[in-house]
């Protein structure tokens, strides 16, 4: 196979297997709409699962090597929590915490801040 | 309404552009294909974690079954998410095949947590469009990376972290929308689990699947005690 066959059939092979992933719910569930099950899981589980891709990401983004582990993105974290809570505007919890996590990250002002 | 929609992608969008351009400036640095692939991949595969596990298998040359389930295996969260959306995406007609295409982590959490009116129609046009915005972002980070390759300068250090912020302001929404904070807990206290026990290429399908597990004891729970209500009842 030459070089540009495989990445085309690469590529193929790889969009097929994500799309996969995507539509088997929605093939294999279809007519249990209506099932209390299915409206069990439909109704809780985005909950759930937004709670733990934050957990994952937010301890992935975490520097636990620093001399406060994990403080840089535990206190974006933090900000984020707080301040949506007290606005409940969704841009501006966003922007501020990526604003704190971004200048932590970039000026290492964690690291300077203790050392001097 | 278009703006609008921008603006309840606009987290995405700081999101999605650093990440996209990260995996374009991996394909450029790591691979000999031309730089096209990186987009080309971007509109057709369309997923984060995914298109960076490709560039490594693109590198090592690896067989197409192998490929295959390497894909599949690292998506398998996604399984999970259209069981939240049989009803929603009803009555789509030829925009549904699109939107599941699009169903990534981040337009899942958007398109499960956003306040929706009765206007079905007009909603699922939102839908659409917040999907198309979305994807619109990452092929353009795919590009200007695989473009740029190293030349890239700005110090963009951390902005990515908008995306985990984005995950939490929506876990508030949730909780908010639901009053029950029972699932918050059960995802974050899974995500813990799983973290401890799994390597990070295996996290988030195990916590999924432990969340999941735990939504099912929930209403096999629920179930029992509504019977047992409804007899002593009689």
């Amino acid at each position: 196979m030459s070089d540009t066959a495989y990445l085309f059939a690469f590529i193929a092979v790889a969009a097929v297997a994500t799309f996969a992933t995507r539509i088997i719910p929605f093939l294999f569930f279809e007519r249990h709409t209506e099932h209390p099950l299915v409206k069990h899981l439909g109704r809780y589980l985005p909950a759930a699962v937004m709670a733990l891709l934050a957990t994952v990401f937010l301890q992935r983004s975490a520097d636990w090597s620093a001399p406060l582990p994990g403080f840089d993105a535990v206190f974006a974290g933090v900000l984020v929590v707080i301040i949506h809570l007290w606005r409940r505007n969704a841009l501006l919890s966003i922007a501020a915490g990526t604003a704190a996590y971004m200048l932590i990250r970039q000026t290492g002002i964690l690291e300077s801040g203790l050392a001097g | 309404m278009n703006s609008r929609v921008f603006r309840l992608t606009l987290p995405i969008l700081f999101g999605y552009l650093p990440l996209g351009m990260a995996f374009g400036v991996l394909f450029t640095t790591q691979l000999d294909y031309a730089w096209w692939a990186a987009p080309l991949m971007g509109v057709l595969i369309y997923a984060g974690a995914g298109q960076i596990l490709a560039v490594s298998l693109l590198a090592a040359s690896a067989g197409l079954l192998e490929v295959f389930i390497a894909m599949f295996v690292l998506n398998a969260r996604h399984l999970f998410y259209g069981l939240s959306l049989l009803g929603q995406f009803r009555g789509a007609g030829w925009r549904k095949l699109y939107l599941i295409f699009g169903l990534t982590d981040e337009t899942y959490s958007l398109l499960t947590s956003r306040s929706r009116s009765q206007d079905t129609m007009h909603e699922l046009d939102v839908d659409f469009r917040i999907t198309a915005f979305n994807q619109f972002y990452w092929v353009i980070g795919c590009t200007l990376g695989a473009l740029l390759g190293r030349s890239v300068a700005f110090d963009s250090t951390g902005i990515e972290f908008a995306l985990v912020a984005l995950f939490i302001v929506l876990t508030i929404e949730q909780l908010k929308a639901l009053g029950d904070a029972f699932p918050v807990w059960a995802g974050a206290a899974a995500a813990g689990v799983a973290m401890v026990l799994l390597p990070p290429a295996h996290q988030l399908i195990g916590a999924i699947a432990i969340v999941t597990a735990v939504l099912l004891l929930q209403y096999r729970n629920l179930r029992a005690r509504t019977a047992a209500e409804e007899s002593s009842r009689v």
